[in-house]
């Protein structure tokens, strides 16, 4: 029995068992890859989306828990059109290899929806569930009060 | 010329230095050109590194990214040297080949210390680096990938655009030096522009001309700001690692190996996992069994319940009867006395001190993985590695085919450290792919098994015995035990046997630039069949500590300055060493007033041609530790990178902090007990200390930038950590004897 489930705006019927973690629908039956596997215990961040808007960690929630409308990073921004915390994770030039950033971007996306304008501590605390082995942690901090800024100023 | 010498169309070659003695063996063979391993479908491939078409200029190197953005750098020195605009550049991996060879790394296998290696013993140096051709060894690592390429890459560029404005000259019938290069493009006088795409194909036909780079002086690029090429993907999840490899009709798979490393597998029942929904087959893979499946977690599932009978490892059971294996070779004759200097005893105050660090696994954010066709006899092979050539080797042993019936595509890596100069799970996806002809496979391994499977920093005991009097160092005596990881490396990787002095185990140690009377550094290696390997900053991850907490320990017990003692021994034997000290004490502001409750600590290390001093603040909170601050001062010699170096020592520091707060790996029953990151986790951004950087330009000799800045870390926050509460770190990780707020 196919199980509806919307995903960056897309209404899709997904033929997988319902207890498959959202990671990996995503990953290899969907073919989404921006969202990366990395502990599968929601130690590390690494698989972080959104489900109506709350990063929530795709290993820990089943198909058929998911509660509503998935967001990944494919679906957040494109090369063509960036979000604003892409486009500071670009002028910051914060990535290493890269692989948790997608992850952290999500996270940080949602921290900015509930904290438009957060303090290094309200960072730490959002943040610290999001592991980057390369050490880019001062540069995210930098990057997430910039994109934090353009946002203030965008809504003025 | 440069000493680089000739740029020929189909290959670099190398005109190797004269060097007496017949130092470098088999120069007739290593100065034979090697096949250019690139045929564009479109465009010209004007050499191995370089494809000019429609789309602009593709650099193609054969160093791959695993986030130290060495890619970048590399397609700098080409662009400066080509006049294009960094913005038309796009990067490319090379194939597996010898063309892509890395000179570097085996030029820093020679003895002796960096610091202070004369030209003389360079050339030797350099002429070693010739037999890398012999050996394939396309690596990345070592921190070596820009001083491989410094040369090579800008002479490159030089080379193709001379040839490219020699088309132009014929075509418009204008003198050669009528002609410059900008944008892309061939400019003559009255303002005509050919575009390269235009002239490429011609350029590619003639024999290159041979210039000289351009003077640092006239850089444009190098130097400068420039993002780095592979940002865009990364921050948009288009970047597609090794992981994220997706063929047409292809099947997902994990392994599950004998949780006793090395050891057999007896028998398998896979009948549970065969109930599981989404499993579609269990492989016997000799010494495990791979489990084939819809997608990579109905795999795990089904990997979790094959019932196993497994045959026990070769090696002591625990961490108890390991670290006894290794502190006995200090009863055998040493391994390697790489410093010998002055009488063994000193008039003063003697201490001594007993240091035991633990295996560390790499867990880079991306598990092992590679996807693999075997079709038609021959097997194709996607994989995020550190070394083509070894993953070749490795896949046509585990499908029992020829290595040149092996293609490899080196993907993007989710981090590497050195576990992807490994090749195990190249090995085990072409095993698990010989049984499923012609079906495509990627065998994916769970955290878990990348953390129990892993070839781990190997575990040291380093016995320390050091004199002061009048306030300075009179002696320093260090003894280190530990495996032997080049007897197990050089095997494992080439096919054949890694014996003799092992400089890995005492690099760091034996080679800092100090001036003590008496200094004094053996090596005991251990042998037993417990998988080590390279870890970001290899032996200098270790000594770096052993070596920098005893100066400390030093400094105290001669009633000291830790600041001071250090820079009173370093400058007499290294200014450009003595340097990064006095502008990290100036950067951290080590002789102000310090803020109540809060302590600093500071440490130097010279490793991979780079001297890096760290000084690490730290703040009693309640009783609890909080890492605050850090300040890196290193010396690469030229900054060709800025935004990367500076990235890259910021890595460097919060991953050598990861290791000093958390990094273990024990062993029980013959079994590693970490399984996954709350078992031995990385700083996370609430425990990651603010960095300032800081390039210094002194260095005569161009410095590695990837690992230098991992070895300082451990020991500056050990020495902050005594001087805020008294307590001597001997043993990692500290989080066993410290109360951190992370």
């Amino acid at each position: 029995m196919p199980i509806p489930l919307t995903i960056n705006g897309t209404a899709r019927q997904i033929d997988a068992p319902e207890e498959t973690p959202l990671l990996w629908v995503l990953r290899d039956e969907l073919g989404l890859t921006g969202t990366k596997y990395g502990c599968g215990v929601g130690a590390c961040g690494a698989c972080t989306v959104h489900i109506d808007g709350e990063a929530v960690r795709s290993c820990q929630v089943t198909l058929g828990d998911a509660w509503g409308e998935v967001t990944t990073i494919e679906g957040l921004g494109t090369p063509d059109a960036l979000h604003v915390l892409q486009t500071a994770w670009l002028r910051h030039q914060v990535a290493q290899c890269g692989y948790c950033q997608s992850g952290q971007i999500m996270q940080a996306a949602d921290l900015l929806s509930q904290n438009p304008n957060p303090s290094d501590d309200e960072i730490d605390a959002a943040m610290s569930g999001n592991l980057c082995r390369c050490g880019t942690y001062n540069r995210i901090r930098a990057a997430i009060h910039d994109a934090a800024g353009q946002m203030q100023e965008a809504s003025l | 010329m440069s000493r680089i010498g000739k740029i020929t169309r189909r290959a670099f070659l190398v005109g190797a230095a004269a060097v007496a003695g017949g130092v470098a063996f088999g120069v007739y063979k290593v100065r034979q050109p090697i096949p250019n391993p690139l045929h564009p479908e479109e465009g010209s491939a004007m050499s191995a590194f370089l494809i000019i078409d429609q789309d602009g200029v593709t650099v193609v190197s054969g160093r791959a990214d695993m986030g130290q953005g060495a890619q970048s750098t590399l397609a700098m020195l080409v662009a400066e040297e080509l006049d294009v605009d960094w913005e038309s550049v796009t990067l490319a991996h090379g194939p597996a080949s010898a063309a892509y060879y890395n000179k570097a790394m085996l030029e820093s296998a020679i003895p002796g210390a960096d610091y202070n290696q004369s030209s003389w013993l360079r050339a030797v140096g350099e002429s070693l680096g010739e037999v890398g051709k012999l050996l394939g060894t396309q690596i990345t690592g070592g921190s070596t990938s820009i001083k491989d390429g410094y040369e090579k890459m800008r002479l490159a560029g030089a080379s193709a655009r001379e040839a490219l404005k020699m088309v132009a000259a014929r075509r418009l019938g204008v003198a050669l030096d009528q002609l410059t290069t900008e944008g892309g493009a061939v400019i003559a006088p009255d303002g005509t522009r050919l575009p390269y795409a235009e002239l490429a194909e011609e350029a590619a036909t003639l024999e290159p001309p041979q210039v000289e780079p351009r003077r640092r002086a006239d850089w444009k690029i190098l130097g400068t700001e420039r993002p780095r090429r592979d940002m865009l993907a990364k921050v948009t999840g288009t970047e597609s690692y090794g992981i994220d490899t997706r063929l047409p009709g292809m099947k997902f798979a994990t392994v599950r190996m004998n949780p006793y490393l090395g050891g057999a597998m007896r028998r398998f029942d896979p009948a549970p996992a065969l109930e599981i929904p989404g499993v579609e087959q269990v492989l016997d893979i000799d010494g495990g069994i791979a489990v084939i499946a819809r997608n990579t977690w109905a795999a795990f599932q089904g990997a979790q319940a094959v019932e196993i009978d497994w045959a026990p490892a070769d090696y002591p059971a625990d961490s108890e009867a390991i670290f006894a294996t290794i502190a006995a070779a200090f009863d055998d004759s040493p391994n390697s006395t790489m410093r010998d200097d002055g009488p063994e005893t000193q008039p003063g105050t003697e201490i001594t001190a007993e240091y035991r660090l633990p295996y560390l696994s790499h867990a880079p954010m991306e598990p092992q993985n590679a996807t693999a066709l075997f079709e038609d006899g021959a097997l194709t092979l996607w994989a995020p590695n550190q070394a083509p050539l070894v993953q070749q080797r490795a896949a046509a042993l585990g499908a029992g085919i020829d290595r040149d019936k092996v293609t490899v595509h080196t993907t993007a890596m989710g981090g590497g450290f050195g576990r992807r100069g490994e090749s195990d799970y190249s090995n085990l996806a072409a095993r698990v792919a010989r049984q499923m002809p012609g079906v495509p496979v990627q065998v994916t391994w769970s955290r878990e098994e990348d953390m129990t499977h892993d070839l781990y920093r190997p575990a040291v005991v380093a016995r320390l015995r050091g004199v002061v009097e009048g306030g300075a160092a009179k002696l320093f005596d260090a003894q280190i035990a530990g495996q032997s990881l080049m007897a197990q490396v050089v095997p494992r990787m080439f096919g054949f046997p890694g014996g003799g002095p092992d400089r890995s185990l005492v690099e760091g140690l034996f080679d800092q630039p100090y001036r003590i009377p008496s200094y004094r550094v053996r090596g005991y290696t251990a042998e037993f069949p417990l998988p080590v390997s390279f870890w970001r900053s290899v032996g200098s991850s270790h000594n770096g500590f052993i070596h920098e907490s005893f100066i400390d320990e030093m400094a105290h017990a001669a009633g000291r300055d830790p600041m001071d003692f250090r820079l009173e021994l370093v400058r007499p034997e290294s200014p450009v060493a003595a340097g990064v000290l006095e502008a990290v004490r100036e950067m951290s502001g080590w002789d102000q007033p310090r803020r109540p409750g809060t302590a600093m600590g500071v440490a130097m290390c010279w490793s991979f041609g780079t001297p890096v001093a760290q000084v690490i603040e730290v703040e009693d909170q309640d009783g609890r530790i909080r890492i605050t601050r850090g300040w890196i001062v290193c010396d690469p010699g030229v900054v060709l990178d800025p935004v990367n170096l500076e990235a890259q020592m910021q890595g460097g520091m919060i991953f050598g902090l990861s290791a000093a707060v958390h990094g273990q790996i024990t062993f029980a029953d013959g079994a590693v007990e970490q399984w996954n990151f709350p078992d031995t986790d990385g700083l996370r951004i609430s425990g990651a200390p603010a960095i300032e950087v800081r390039a210094l330009q002194t260095n005569p000799h161009l410095g590695g930038v990837g690992e230098p800045g991992t070895p300082p870390a451990a020991p500056a926050l050990a020495n902050a950590l005594f001087a805020l509460t008294g307590t001597r770190a001997r043993e990692l990780p500290l989080d066993r004897t410290f109360d951190f707020v992370l």
